[in-house]
């Protein structure tokens, strides 16, 4: 009995490793938001770092940590960074703005995903080229109800 | 201010008491000891710290409606939140820290009380709590916080709800192991009023409580009845020595 | 008095950049969830929101339902003259919030 549940334990800890591994395949989930942002733009998997958990300990507040490798002078620089989700209802999540050159572009937030999806992030340079990158999560529902 | 002489009265029941305890001393563990690496980062950071939303406002309304009597907060609620519950001579009664709150604002000030777990009462009782942030939880069970200690005791051993569970069952016998996604903790207040991620909002332990009741499909006491004191009071003498942590933050 | 923090190093260092954190008290509110008797909660999320140093707008942001209730945001700007930094925001509805902090440059 011991034996089996060791055995389911670490097939699923097996699981939960593998799953990081699809984001890194530089293929992007098919959203329309997200399409219609690049317009044709093949966006190039590097440069951009998206930190959040494997697994969530609650969808309503997910950290997140985006970070675009500089250094960037003297040419193009971060315009926007965006922020896309597979499956909640909205999409388009947030976009974030520089109007002046930086060369340290690292954003901390705490997102909202509603379920197990995946989140892909986008930088927008200022010569239009685009940096993507996405992170599978896994959205786990509390242990017990809360009617409070 | 207390006499030396009542500190080491408090001090030998704490030791007479200390053997019954379900969860000895060694043993004793915060919640955030058995949270995920998210939490513990939010609840490590004070400028990432939701929970702080909550003591500013809290510091906004000592100001406007306490500090006229009670001078300096980090000063004068050094300590109180974590000898709470307290018996209240003046009402005859146990009294949590929300509920002395109240009473001073209607008793004393002759103001319409703010309401059990409306944000304003929520945000001062945060405030005061964070005064006691990093000092042990003290309460006194003797005299007449005896009966409602026992009641409390008496509420945590006893069946709940349509899963017919008591608080001990998860709390002191399994604390540790996995509930679904969740490791169950040891059940302890001492991270309240905390953010809860579920709430989106900083809540009083007794909402946490009543939470955990709806969890095991129980009806849920109203918020600020005795019965939810009395636990308090109990989760507070069996979780004695931990350091308060409000504002704490909790999945 | 705005229901926000704003953290930023008490001393920045001339032309580097130093990481500003700012939390806002704001429900974030989906338009997804209903209240005790079914009725839906409206929507009410913070939508813009920009960071002004000594006047000049350093950082945007268009915000969502997708960003956790009581918004947290975490991002660096290059420390230039010393002065102030302001943030203002705007809700879906139509709620205007500030805050603002001194920059003392080194």
């Amino acid at each position: 009995m011991k034996r089996r549940r060791l055995i389911q334990g670490a097939g699923a800890l097996a699981l939960v490793a593998c799953v990081p591994a699809r984001a890194a395949d530089n293929a992007l989930p098919s959203i329309p938001a997200l399409s219609a942002f690049l317009a044709g733009r093949t966006p190039r998997f590097e440069r951009i770092r998206l930190e959040l958990p494997s697994i969530a300990d609650n969808g309503f507040a997910v950290p997140m940590k985006l970070t675009v490798e500089g250094p960037f002078a003297p040419g193009p620089y971060v315009k926007t960074l965006r922020l896309f989700s597979e499956t909640n209802p909205v999409p388009a999540m947030a976009a974030f703005e520089f109007p002046l050159p930086l060369e340290r572009i690292e954003i901390e937030s705490r997102i909202r995903l509603a379920g197990a999806q995946q989140v892909v992030a986008v930088a927008e340079m200022t010569d239009g080229r685009v940096y993507a990158t996405a992170r599978e999560v896994i959205v786990t529902l509390a242990g017990c109800m809360d009617g409070t | 201010m207390r006499c030396p002489i009542a500190l080491a009265a408090l001090g030998m029941a704490a030791i007479a008491f200390a053997q019954e305890r379900p969860i000895s001393p060694p043993d004793l563990r915060s919640g955030i000891a058995f949270a995920g690496a998210d939490v513990r980062a939010m609840q490590a950071d004070d400028n990432a710290n939701p929970g702080f939303l909550w003591v500013q406002r809290g510091a906004q309304l000592w100001q406007a409606n306490c500090a006229s009597c009670h001078g300096d907060a980090p000063a004068s609620m050094r300590g109180v939140a974590a000898r709470y519950p307290a018996y209240d001579a003046t009402s005859q009664s146990m009294l949590d820290l929300d509920g002395r709150i109240e009473q001073c604002r209607v008793v004393r000030q002759k103001k319409p009380a703010f309401g059990r777990e409306s944000e304003d009462l929520v945000a001062l009782g945060s405030y005061v709590s964070f005064q006691s942030r990093g000092m042990p939880i003290a309460v006194s069970i003797d005299g007449p916080a005896r009966a409602a200690f026992d009641r409390g005791a008496a509420f945590y051993q006893e069946r709940h709800g349509q899963m017919n569970l008591a608080c001990t069952q998860c709390h002191d016998a399994n604390w540790g192991k996995r509930l679904f996604n969740e490791t169950l903790s040891q059940g302890h207040g001492s991270a309240f009023p905390a953010y809860r991620l579920e709430w989106q909002a900083v809540g009083s332990l007794q909402r946490r409580v009543r939470a955990c009741l709806f969890g095991v499909r129980a009806q849920m006491p109203a918020p600020g009845a005795p019965e939810l004191t009395d636990v308090e009071l109990y989760l507070a003498w069996r979780a004695q020595g931990l350091p308060m942590e409000s504002p704490g933050v909790r999945r | 008095m705005p229901d926000a923090r704003i953290n930023i190093p008490s001393k920045v260092a001339r032309g580097e950049p130093f990481p500003v954190k700012l939390q806002i008290r704001h429900p974030m509110e989906t338009g997804y969830r209903t209240d005790d008797v079914g009725k839906g909660i409206a929507r009410n999320v913070i939508r813009t929101l920009t960071c002004r140093y000594n006047g000049e707008v350093v950082f945007a942001a268009q915000l969502s339902s997708g960003i956790a209730a009581n918004p947290f945001l975490s991002f660096f700007v290059v420390a230039r003259a010393p002065g102030e930094m302001i943030f203002e925001w705007i809700d879906d509805a139509g709620v205007k919030g500030s805050d603002r902090v001194d920059v003392n440059v080194a």
